[in-house]
């Protein structure tokens, strides 16, 4: 199948596209094209073209990654279109026919699967207090890093029910209900593309003779995606 | 200004007036607790409805969605239980905590609007892996919708307003309502993305002076993956810097957000720039003070501030208080739900703090 074709089985593309006029609004507006070597105009134009080769070499580059998903290339776009969505679709197939590892910034995606996205299906949440670790988010200041340190005081004296069962912010979410988030992962296909990532990064992993282990954030894989920059991505 | 206003009325949108199913927010519940419990006391304290807390809600899977390792599939299967466990109540109007979320649920019934197929498939989908069922929200209405509807109703019971007790002039007040609160479908926001009125009636009713800068409706800097991961959160503090330098010749006296994401931003990008470059946007190296509405809306309804949160923002929200008028206790800023004084955060290097 043609890669134009695999993209337009996503709804999201079908309504994200069309007809682009190739203005450069969407470019003019996009806060991710002014930081990095990005434009979503030739993104749009290239996936207009239905040229496959050009378009495999889209899902195996850098620049699918650099959108930041603000969506101001939605409101901007004089015929409709969503570049930010498109963006998406393709970043979806780049992940599911394995091109993303191809790329530093694609290749990160394990990154964001081993924390946001084991989060969700161990914990019932993208983020909670306990995932945010002073360690990896220095930036968030020693008062995070008090709050971290004394979490259920601060956050039950904020009215929040701290890790335990029940209503309330930062709940412990019950088996039952995690069990309901797995099950709609796996019918619908959330579960497999887990574990496309996981089994292209492992690929990865073992090309670069570093460890990846099954889960968790403890290995050199890990660190090599969440932290590793060439300085090649900024104007 | 009158031919603006006018303008704006355009984009109105309708906000239930009760009985809402609340759905918390991740990074809200997260950074910002007491915000979500504020929000519940308004709803049910100040302004007698009923919204419903449900134990067993879970994410919406927004940040995984746009960061891409959640299929658009898996969101609105994930969406529909969520939409099922409000059925469970027999409720209709949905309350997201979050923005992103927002954006998220107004986005999976657009796609059901304009693709039925979809809505089937979804269905199917949950019916399959849960064997629940659902209604399709008949209202959604971001938290601030509600806050923004009933902002005269608060503002009679309110002890503070916004302004300089001081000087007697209304506190100047940059607004920012998220990306995805009005970029997406303007329809479903109040003011649309070209005049945001949702946080501004707020700031206006209360008696404070709206700011309007160049760089209002940039974003936060946000951009999920551009954030999650350690390497490319130079994206995100650039943003959040352009906002700031913006900003800076106005002179704020505080940064109101509707989205938590943009308010934890706002807040911890302005202490990592005073670190890194020894800059902060204010003339006392304090930093600029970000508030969730919630917050805002509490501290002039007279609650205490240390059960709003303030003691988790970096920013030090101490010298708003002082222009305001509300007195506060500072032994009690640091002390937990059981009484016991948890001692003080360590200081940073170059920002100012209140605390020793």
């Amino acid at each position: 199948m043609k890669y134009y074709d695999l993209l337009m089985h996503d709804v999201r593309f079908k309504e994200a596209s069309t007809a682009c006029m190739n203005c450069g609004v969407c470019t003019a507006i996009c806060p991710a094209a002014e930081f990095y070597k990005y434009d979503p105009r030739q993104i749009m134009n290239i996936v207009q073209s239905r040229d496959d080769k050009k378009i495999e070499d889209l899902l195996r580059s850098e620049t699918i990654w650099y959108c930041g998903q603000c969506m101001s290339c939605k409101t901007r776009c004089p015929r409709g279109n969503v570049p930010a969505m498109v963006i998406s679709v393709l970043r979806r197939f780049s992940q599911e026919l394995g091109f993303f590892i191809v790329s530093e910034k694609g290749r990160q995606q394990f990154a964001v699967k081993r924390t946001v996205g084991d989060n969700i299906i161990n914990t019932g949440y993208c983020v909670h207090v306990d995932h945010v670790s002073p360690k990896l988010h220095p930036e968030q200041g020693p008062i995070w890093k008090w709050y971290v340190e004394n979490a259920e005081e601060v956050a039950d004296r904020l009215g929040a029910n701290y890790n335990k069962y029940g209503a309330g912010a930062l709940r412990k979410i019950s088996k039952e209900n995690l069990d309901e988030v797995k099950k709609i992962f796996d019918v619908t296909g959330g579960s497999k593309l887990y574990e496309d990532i996981e089994q292209y990064s492992a690929e990865k992993a073992k090309s670069l003779k570093m460890s990846i282990d099954k889960e968790g954030l403890n290995n050199e894989y890990f660190f090599h995606t969440y932290i590793e920059n060439s300085n090649n991505h900024q104007k | 200004m009158t031919e603006k206003k006018h303008f704006w009325n355009e984009y109105q949108k309708e906000i239930a007036d009760d009985n809402y199913f609340y759905e918390r927010s991740c990074i809200r519940q997260s950074f910002f607790p007491g915000s979500e419990t504020a929000f519940l006391n308004i709803l049910r304290n100040e302004l007698g409805l009923t919204i419903i807390d449900d134990p067993n809600q879970h994410t919406c899977t927004g940040i995984g969605y746009h960061s891409d390792v959640v299929p658009f599939d898996t969101t609105m299967t994930i969406c529909a239980r969520l939409f099922s466990l409000m059925t469970d109540k027999e409720l209709t109007n949905f309350v997201p905590s979050c923005v992103t979320s927002f954006g998220i649920f107004t986005e999976v019934i657009e796609t059901w609007a304009q693709f039925p197929e979809e809505l089937e498939k979804t269905r199917q989908f949950l019916r399959k892996a849960t064997g629940r069922e659902f209604k399709v929200p008949e209202n959604i209405a971001h938290p601030s919708d509600i806050i923004y509807k009933y902002r005269k109703e608060l503002k009679k019971k309110m002890k503070y307003q916004l302004v300089n007790c001081h000087t007697g002039k209304p506190l100047k007040v940059v607004e920012h309502i998220g990306c995805h609160y009005a970029k997406i479908f303007s329809k479903h926001s109040v003011g649309g993305a070209e005049f945001p009125q949702v946080l501004a009636g707020m700031i206006e009713e209360w008696g404070g002076q709206v700011i309007d800068y160049p760089e209002r409706r940039h974003c936060c800097g946000f951009g999920f993956r551009q954030y999650l991961v350690m390497a490319n959160r130079g994206y995100s503090v650039a943003n959040t810097k352009k906002k700031f330098e913006s900003m800076e010749p106005y002179k704020p006296d505080f940064v109101l957000t509707n989205c938590p994401g943009c308010t934890m931003f706002m807040d911890r990008w302005q202490y990592t720039i005073a670190e890194m470059e020894g800059k902060t946007y204010d003339e006392q190296q304090m930093g600029i003070p970000v508030l969730t509405y919630e917050e805002l809306t509490g501290l002039l309804l007279g609650y205490n501030p240390w059960d709003l949160g303030f003691q988790v923002h970096q920013v030090q929200v101490e010298p708003l208080l002082d222009k305001l008028g509300i007195k506060y206790d500072l032994k009690d800023k640091f002390t937990g739900v059981t009484g016991k004084y948890l001692g003080e955060p360590e200081k940073p290097e170059y920002l100012k703090v209140c605390y020793e």
